[in-house]
């Protein structure tokens, strides 16, 4: 039998859920449901407070990832979907969440998510997903002040950060830690587009670099890049990133260097902003009187 | 009068030379990572094929993207200029030149004399350029050189949400998935790249007629999707790869 | 808000500018008809307001569907920044 290809951009899959929290006595239940190009989560609120999530890879049609996502959630709750009053649905496959109840945009989730897992401090949001990257500045509620996303090219994404995972062999999530063991910053890959960085990188690995040298070389290039849109939209502290880039401590400690700004450390994990902004924008409509 | 022209492309190098304004020898190979090298390569290949010695040279001229890696050329000329020069060699009518090659995509407006008017240029992202059907042939599990026929097969209009060659991977593997048919996924592929090449003809201006340079011009898929995009008749000269090196060749002449 | 849409690529940075605070004090939003090629329209965003957008079909191609307004070398202000009277349009090109 031939040897199964190895899957370097795999990263864990997983659910979590709050011991402390009853749901049972809480007033309102609501749920975020996130279904990215390349991730899906979904998210519980008791009250506005994190009660469950799980966290996985999105599969080849969005409704069945949305199901999916929430059924892992909602595993071992002893809660049923009917005892959630109010879902939101949002990113890139936000229209194809069957049992939401309304759809509200990533960029408007993420600034309120960022917002509940950093605190109201935090003005400027980098969310580096799995097929796009935005910046967005909010303000002390959680609600969008400008904005900018760029999901038409890989570059400054995660799906161009497996593209070199797979390249190198190198799983995912050791990238970041492997990037920075290298004594000198070599110059940033040099070309944007993530085919022609792939064959730069071919060319590197051929002169000799070893795999370290040629990731910090390309991690430097995609902050360099995000630097760039986040400017355009404006930097003001406090600032986080996050999305699946966020865990990457290649990418960001070299964001942090460039822009002169640490990075806010997350309560949860980065991927979940989205999905935990749709739950809480859920509790905020439900509160309106919004009926299901 | 001999002259040489050497097109040093990002995936394909080629020399072609002159005689008294024919063609007497060409010769391509691979670029590798050391481009003067190649260079050099295609020119010996293409001076033993003329059976002629270097001293026979009048001028040389290299174009490309690579054409300053070559030493031993007189001067450079941009890959415009030898492209456009080159396609009115091939079809004096030719007024609207586009010239699509692995890793760019160009197009420009010309006079009579393959004189450039106005020209728009993509060199930095492979969606618009062959790399993108390379890396969708090997999405989809075909030889680069069927692809292109295989698209002729369908008649089905999909539209390919992608406009970046990573992400179209993806999106060509969830086709397959949903079991489209890989006919109609070449179409869908051939399609999306064209769609690209002719936002960037019509920033330009498509006159007629229009003539296509450069390896993407082997694609008859990529050809009828151009074809049919703007409507209008696509004139492709033989071996459309080596038209830059002849242009230049053709240019080199006349510095002499 | 200030809402960019469009993209930045390896060829450069190709975003429209709305400043969407203005178009709520702007019931008419003249913006809309006044450009050639229907890349404007008015929706609803996430917080209720009525304000401008460029459309979905058109923010991954804005560099080819706004260029026909502004040819490279040529000063013109373009229809769609004419008509704004609060000058809440822009681009970054």
């Amino acid at each position: 039998m031939a040897e199964k290809p190895k899957e370097y951009w795999r990263w864990d899959e997983y659910n979590w859920r709050n011991p402390d929290i009853d749901w049972r006595k809480a007033k309102i239940i609501t749920a975020g449901v996130d279904v990215g190009s390349v991730s899906s989560q979904a998210v519980i609120m008791a009250d506005g407070e994190l009660y469950a999530f799980a966290n996985m890879r999105t599969g080849s049609d969005s409704p069945n990832s949305a199901i999916n996502a929430m059924n892992w959630a909602l595993e071992g709750t002893g809660m049923a979907l009917s005892d959630i009053n109010f879902t939101v649905g949002t990113g890139y496959g936000r229209v194809n969440v069957p049992f939401a109840n309304k759809a509200v945009t990533e960029i408007a989730c993420h600034a309120r998510g960022a917002n509940y897992m950093y605190g109201s401090t935090v003005r400027t949001v980098l969310d580096m997903g799995g097929q796009d990257c935005k910046a967005i500045r909010i303000d002390e509620k959680g609600k969008v002040v400008s904005f900018l996303m760029n999901d038409k090219c890989a570059a400054g994404t995660g799906r161009g950060m497996e593209v070199f995972a797979n390249l190198l062999a190198v799983p995912i999530v050791e990238v970041g830690e492997m990037s920075l063991q290298v004594e000198e910053e070599p110059a940033p890959v040099s070309s944007t587009c993530v085919v022609f960085a792939k064959t730069e990188a071919t060319g590197l690995l051929r002169d000799g670099w070893p795999k370290e040298k040629v990731l910090a070389a390309y991690c430097s290039a995609m902050a360099h890049r995000v630097i760039s849109l986040l400017e355009r939209n404006g930097v003001e502290k406090d600032f986080a990133i996050t999305g699946g880039i966020g865990k990457n401590v290649g990418v960001v400690s070299r964001i942090e260097k460039e822009l002169g700004l640490t990075a806010l450390k997350p309560r949860y994990d980065t991927q979940i902003a989205g999905a935990l902004g749709g739950a809480l924008f859920a509790k905020a409509l439900v509160e309106k009187g919004t009926k299901k | 009068m001999i002259s040489v022209g050497v097109d040093v492309g990002n995936k394909f190098t080629k020399a072609v030379v002159l005689k008294d304004g024919q063609v007497i020898s060409k010769s391509i190979v691979l670029s590798g990572f050391d481009q003067k090298q190649s260079a050099n390569e295609a020119y010996d290949q293409a001076i033993k094929e003329a059976g002629i010695s270097k001293n026979d040279v009048n001028y040389v001229l290299a174009t490309g993207a690579g054409k300053k890696e070559v030493d031993f050329a007189n001067d450079v000329v941009s890959e415009v200029g030898a492209g456009a020069r080159g396609a009115v060699y091939f079809f004096p009518s030719g007024r609207t030149i586009i010239d699509v090659g692995a890793e760019d995509g160009r197009a420009s407006k010309c006079d009579q004399n393959g004189k450039i008017v106005d020209f728009a240029v993509n060199e930095k992202c492979a969606a618009g350029a062959g790399s993108f059907s390379e890396s969708m042939a090997r999405a989809l599990e075909v030889p680069l050189e069927e692809i292109g026929p295989l698209a002729l097969q369908s008649n089905n209009v999909i539209y390919m949400n992608a406009q970046c060659t990573v992400f179209a991977e993806s999106e060509v593997v969830s086709l397959i998935h949903a079991k489209t048919s890989k006919a109609d996924i070449s179409k869908a592929v051939h399609d999306a790249i064209a769609a690209r090449i002719i936002s960037m003809a019509r920033r330009v201006g498509v006159e007629k007629d229009l003539v296509m340079i450069g390896g993407v011009g082997n694609n008859v898929g990529f050809l009828k999707a151009l074809g049919d995009g703007l409507e209008i008749e696509v004139l492709v000269p033989d071996k459309p790869e080596y038209v830059c090196a002849i242009g230049a060749a053709l240019i080199a002449a006349e510095r002499n | 808000m200030i809402a960019n849409y469009g993209y930045k690529d390896g060829s450069g940075d190709f975003f429209v500018i709305i400043d969407t605070d203005k178009c709520m004090e702007c019931p008419e939003k003249p913006c809309v008809a006044a450009c050639p090629e229907n890349v404007l329209e008015v929706m609803i965003d996430d917080y209720d307001d009525e304000v401008l957008a460029v459309r979905e079909a058109f923010r991954k191609k804005v560099k080819y569907s706004c260029g026909p307004c502004k040819p490279a070398g040529k000063e013109v202000v373009r229809p769609c920044h004419k008509v704004c009277a609060l000058g809440g349009i822009k681009h970054s090109w």
